[in-house]
């Protein structure tokens, strides 16, 4: 299987330093760009790679940077959203702490794509240690003549600078993470308009994933054509999946779109741990709806697939659970998390957090009261597109998700149910 | 207010930005790594030094929950508390420090060394469960490893 993003992982951090970067082909697409296209046409191969945004809602990269208008008044930013909070999520942290300078790279590319002098890099503040290698990878470069001014002898100049956040999920939509960056609270900004037209300091702004810009120095050296080539028709590539819950080798596993989800499960992650039955998968981080184990019999990594079957592929968080695993449990587990995360600015997703919280607590301790199933699917769809931003729908979708695929599981939190059942016993 | 070191990063981010005020994130950080927790002298001088009112920077601090007001204690022992982390037996984690330290979720011990929090998904799903102390990541812990750690901090 081709690797694209995990070339340098083996080296386990060694190609955190510039020399071992550039000798196994590092900032060679920097320098090609740089020698032989212009920025249209960096985007154009872009387009052709059929690359799509690794950070959860799967927009098409090229068309991205298309959107920001060639001339404006003020200057443009690319901004790497490395903010990643999404439960069952750590690929960026990967990306970044063992092969850092492809990151830089490919944001270098982006940066002469949109002709953005000065970018940032936005890290969840957590992420301490990173931010230490990432600011030696940027020291590193600009010593070599990779960052800063007149790059490889060109007028180009690209700076990039680490902005670390402070512990807000919701700082990971882009435009509260823009917020942030500007040193306010990370409350979401109304779209339109998007940040490619009004974003960092008003300026465009295109803001992307990690791993979406660590993909495009391959897609430089390699072509569009041939990343596209890697994956399905309509999902080019590769993607870096997390591995997290009961498999026997839980871990980041980069595989081609299209791989089977029983194969990702039951090959590279050793199957089920202690050769228990599986109950379920999320697919895409804590925001997605869950899987049945029939689902993931037909499921292959893509985004048509995983769409097909009623969820989404998010973030790439795959968490897989046994059959001891109580999805009420996880439901709970989940909605408490939303409702720590809701940035308090809109009533749907601020009150109906926490009613729907209100009520788990009351089922927890099987004292839920007839209807109450029912109940916490109505709030859900109460909270799911009436929110200011798409956290509101994150909220929502797994608690619909849950009840949809493992009724018996809330069921029996009923009171009454759970008195009959036990008198049964 | 700050160390001279500190003083010079604070300059330095500030050079990152076209505004003052974004630089502090960074600098409420590095606030809290040097006093332990947000005081009201670094509230007040970090609005003067980035030309912010007061009630500006409080608002900042108080949106995001790395941050502190309070004091609290030297080591910070994060458990997570996220779905990879309660599949992977979090709360033993959290039960052995209780024991070990007498203390639950949100108290600190007597002696002002640690304070107990949860805190949401840290990014280590895949490694799971997870505790973080200050800034180190302590990966695939066990209780057993959890009393080593307190044992050698305190
Ligand atoms: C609540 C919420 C949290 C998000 N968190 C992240 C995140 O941690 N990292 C990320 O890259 N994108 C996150 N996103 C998606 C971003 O808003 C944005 O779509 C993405 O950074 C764009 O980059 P891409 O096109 O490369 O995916 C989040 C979105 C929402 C609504
Ligand atoms: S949906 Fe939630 S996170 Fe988004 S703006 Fe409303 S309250 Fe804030
Ligand atoms: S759930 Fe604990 S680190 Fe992600």
């Amino acid at each position: 299987m081709t690797k694209v993003l995990t070339t340098r992982f083996d080296l386990k951090g060694e190609a955190c330093d510039i020399d071992v970067y550039i000798k196994t082909g590092g900032y060679q697409a920097l320098t090609k760009v740089l020698k032989e296209s212009t920025p249209d046409q960096v985007i154009e191969e872009v387009k052709k790679s059929s690359l799509r945004g690794r950070g959860g809602a799967g927009f098409p990269t090229g068309m991205k940077w298309s959107f920001v208008p060639k001339q404006s008044a003020r200057p443009k930013y690319v901004v790497c959203n490395a903010d990643e909070s999404e439960p069952g999520t750590g690929k960026d942290r990967d990306l970044m702490r063992y092969d850092p300078h492809q990151l830089l790279e490919g944001m270098a590319i982006a940066a002469y794509a949109l002709n953005a002098p000065n970018n940032y890099i936005y890290i969840r503040g957590e992420y301490w240690y990173i931010i230490a290698i990432l600011e030696k990878a940027i020291a590193q470069a600009k010593e070599r003549g990779y960052l800063g001014k007149n790059i490889l002898g060109t007028d180009f100049e690209c700076n990039i600078y680490v902005h670390p956040g402070a512990g807000a999920y919701i700082c990971g939509e882009e435009t509260a993470l823009l917020e942030s960056l500007e040193g306010k609270r990370g409350h979401p900004r109304l779209k339109p308009p998007f940040p490619a037209i009004v974003g960092l300091y008003g300026g465009p702004t295109v803001v992307n994933n990690v791993e979406t810009l660590a993909a495009v120095p391959w897609i430089i050296n390699n072509g569009g054509e041939a990343y596209k080539a890697l994956g399905t028709e309509k999902s080019g590539g590769t993607k870096m999946f997390t591995v997290s819950g009961h498999v026997n080798k839980p871990g980041n596993y980069e595989v081609p779109m299209g791989y089977p989800m029983r194969d990702l499960i039951y090959k590279d992650c050793g199957g089920i741990k202690g050769g228990k039955q599986l109950k379920g998968v999320i697919p895409g981080g804590s925001s997605m709806p869950v899987f049945t184990p029939e689902d993931v019999e037909k499921a292959t990594m893509d985004y048509e697939s995983i769409a097909s079957l009623g969820s989404m592929l998010g973030s790439g968080g795959v968490i897989v659970m046994d059959e001891t695993v109580d999805m009420f449990e996880m439901t709970m587990n989940t909605i408490h998390f939303y409702k720590h995360e809701s940035c308090g600015w809109c009533t749907p997703c601020r009150e109906g957090t926490r009613w729907l919280y209100k009520v788990c607590e009351r089922m927890k301790k099987y004292e839920g009261k007839p209807g109450d199933v029912d109940l916490l699917d109505d709030l859900a769809g109460k909270i799911l597109g009436k929110s200011f931003c798409a956290l509101g729908d994150a909220a929502a979708m797994p608690v619909q998700g849950m009840i949809k695929k493992f009724r018996p599981d809330f069921e029996k939190r009923i009171k009454q149910n759970f008195v009959q059942l036990t008198a049964a016993d | 207010m700050f160390s001279p070191e500190n003083e010079k990063k604070i300059d330095e981010y500030i050079s990152h930005y076209p505004v003052k005020r974004s630089a502090i994130l960074p600098a409420l950080h590095l606030a809290q790594i040097e006093h332990g927790y947000v005081t009201d002298e670094d509230v007040q001088y970090l609005a003067r030094r980035l030309d912010m009112r007061v009630n500006e920077v409080e608002e900042v601090v108080t949106f995001y929950s790395m941050y502190s007001r309070k004091p609290i204690g030297q080591y910070k022992l994060q458990v997570c508390r996220t779905l990879s982390c309660n599949l992977a037996g979090c709360d033993k984690i959290t039960e052995q420090i209780n024991h070990k330290l007498g203390i639950k979720v949100n108290e600190t011990t007597p002696d002002g060394r640690f304070t107990l929090q949860e805190v949401e998904c840290l990014g280590y799903c895949d490694l799971a469960p997870v505790l973080q102390v200050n800034f180190d990541y302590y990966e695939q812990i066990t209780p057993e490893r959890t009393e080593e750690i307190i044992e050698k901090l305190k």
